[in-house]
């Protein structure tokens, strides 16, 4: 992980989330906003490889462990600001959609995009994880042992 | 002489028509969507994933559809379509210590921190066919309870602490990888590592076990089985600074293994690894097992001629594509190979016929 200037930060955690979303959530929370600008490519969608690695006995050092399918664009709104996505799997709308929400976190809808796009996605995401923690909870052995009364 | 080789495309095309029908099975009966292949036989996707040596679960759903549920077909039309796709660049390496888990046990450690989570899993099943599954419903949902933590402590960890486990040497030079460069020998052990995760399942399953019954005998605990998924983090090189570009689902296995000692290694536990794509539990309890035969070298161990123990051998015969490859395409036409035998056996008959003729009229 490398870090740039502040505010790196914050787009790190937009673009993660963005990239981790359901594309069909993310395009439903996107079809609700008003005017969305138009947009120039920089990089049209692309899908390709990118290759994942594991560490040996899990902390070791790095080997490669196969690779994923990625989408990526770049692209430009009207105002000028550049939207940049790189998310799992083969679906250029949604790496679209998430570009363009980059691009938008860059503006004065900032507000706007955070309300009605990352909040209900973060927290969705935040909900699906407790019910399978929750879940994976339940499952979880309670020892105990039989006394043999030898003392 | 002359021997046909052109020929048959309308045999083969035909054929082919009679595939697609034969696939699509009694038309009567509703079609498969690949969402319900994906949800409904998830541990199928996840093995055409890690031997596809490709995560992407609708791939690996339509890869099934259309090898006609076979699994070996399936992962050659994965492996196929992954020699497409152009390579975007590498992530980073995951962070399974962070694995948010829905399984986690110790065969080791009874009182684990952070608990024996079996989370849904075949084991405890009696195995008994459920003739309920044949009707059509919905089961009930699974119970929700206090929350596992969102990080599980590694169990060897713990034996680490005082000493009594091989440590891991942290590292992050960068690895071999088998889909770039030709496999050399001896590979290493990230490049051994590389090869099983996508090696067949039944070859990892059958070397692990000979390892059990003798050959090569290390004596494993499964120190800590964990499925989960973790996130997938990679620099992006236009913005200077890494992001999380998805999440995975993997399988991760630690075996502690019985070690009394060699010349140039102390008595203490040494570890074999397992980390697969998906829920796939009996390949990573395999990798560990046969990562940790062919350590026999580093830690000063006797090679005693077992199989598991000979990295050429495990390595170049672990893949079902290449070994299906070559074994497969003996059934295609051979004709002037086989027209070359069959001059060859004439007359070597025909000599050999001849010199009895010579030896009788003698």
């Amino acid at each position: 992980m490398t870090t740039a200037k502040p505010g790196t930060e914050a787009r790190r955690a937009w673009m993660s989330l963005l990239a981790k979303s359901a594309p069909a959530r993310l395009g439903a929370l996107i079809g609700e906003l008003d005017a969305l600008p138009d947009h120039s490519w920089l990089r049209p969608p692309e899908v390709g490889g990118v290759m994942l690695r594991g560490r040996m006995g899990g902390t070791g050092a790095p080997f490669n462990l196969g690779e994923m399918t990625v989408t990526r664009c770049a692209l430009q709104i009207a105002s000028g600001e550049i939207g940049h996505a790189y998310v799992q799997g083969r679906d250029k709308d949604h790496a679209t959609r998430a570009a363009l929400v980059d691009a938008l976190m860059q503006t004065a809808r900032q507000d706007e995009l955070r309300r009605h796009v990352l909040d209900p996605l973060e927290a969705e995401m935040t909900a699906a994880k407790a019910r399978r923690a929750a879940k994976a909870g339940a499952t979880k052995v309670d020892f105990f042992t039989m006394v043999r009364g030898e003392d | 002489m002359y021997v046909a080789v052109k020929g048959g495309e309308r045999a083969i095309e035909n054929a082919h028509t009679w595939l697609a029908e034969e696939r699509r099975g009694d038309p009567t009966v509703a079609d498969l969507s690949i969402a319900q292949i994906r949800e409904q036989l998830s541990l199928g996707v996840n093995r055409v994933m890690a031997e596809g040596s490709l995560y992407d679960p609708d791939l690996a759903a339509l890869a099934i559809k259309q090898a006609r549920g076979d699994m070996i077909e399936a992962i050659f039309l994965i492996r196929a379509y992954r020699t497409t796709l152009p390579r975007i660049g590498h992530a980073e390496p995951v962070d399974t210590g962070a694995m948010a888990c829905d399984r986690r046990i110790s065969a080791t450690f009874k009182d684990v921190p952070g608990g024996q989570v079996l989370g849904p899993t075949f084991d405890y099943t009696h195995r008994l066919l459920d003739f309920a599954l044949a009707a059509e419903g919905l089961p009930a949902e699974a119970e929700g309870a206090q929350p596992v933590e969102p990080e599980m402590p590694r169990v060897t960890d713990f034996l680490n602490r005082d000493g009594l486990i091989q440590t891991e040497a942290p590292g992050d030079e960068t690895p071999p990888d088998m889909t770039r460069a030709p496999m050399e020998y001896p590979a290493g052990r990230p490049l051994r590592l590389q090869a099983l995760t996508r090696g067949d399942e039944g070859f990892v399953l059958s070397m692990a076990y000979s390892t059990q019954r003798g050959y090569a005998k290390n004596h494993p605990f499964v120190g800590e089985l964990r499925v989960g998924t973790v996130p997938v983090e990679m620099e992006i090189p236009e913005l200077g600074f890494s992001v999380e570009i998805g999440e995975v689902t993997l399988t991760e296995c630690e075996t502690v293994n019985q070690f009394s000692g060699s010349k140039t290694e102390p008595a203490q536990f040494t570890r074999g690894y397992g980390l697969v794509f998906g829920h796939s539990e009996r390949k990573a309890i395999s990798m560990a097992l046969v990562d940790r035969a062919l350590r026999w070298e580093e830690l000063g161990e006797d090679d005693v001629g077992a199989p598991a123990q000979d990295e050429e051998f495990v390595l170049s015969h672990a893949d079902n594509i290449q070994a299906t490859g070559f074994l497969e395409h003996i059934k295609l036409p051979h004709y002037v190979d086989f027209q070359s035998e069959l001059e060859l056996v004439r007359k070597i008959r025909a000599a050999a016929q001849e010199t009895e003729l010579k030896a009788a009229a003698e």
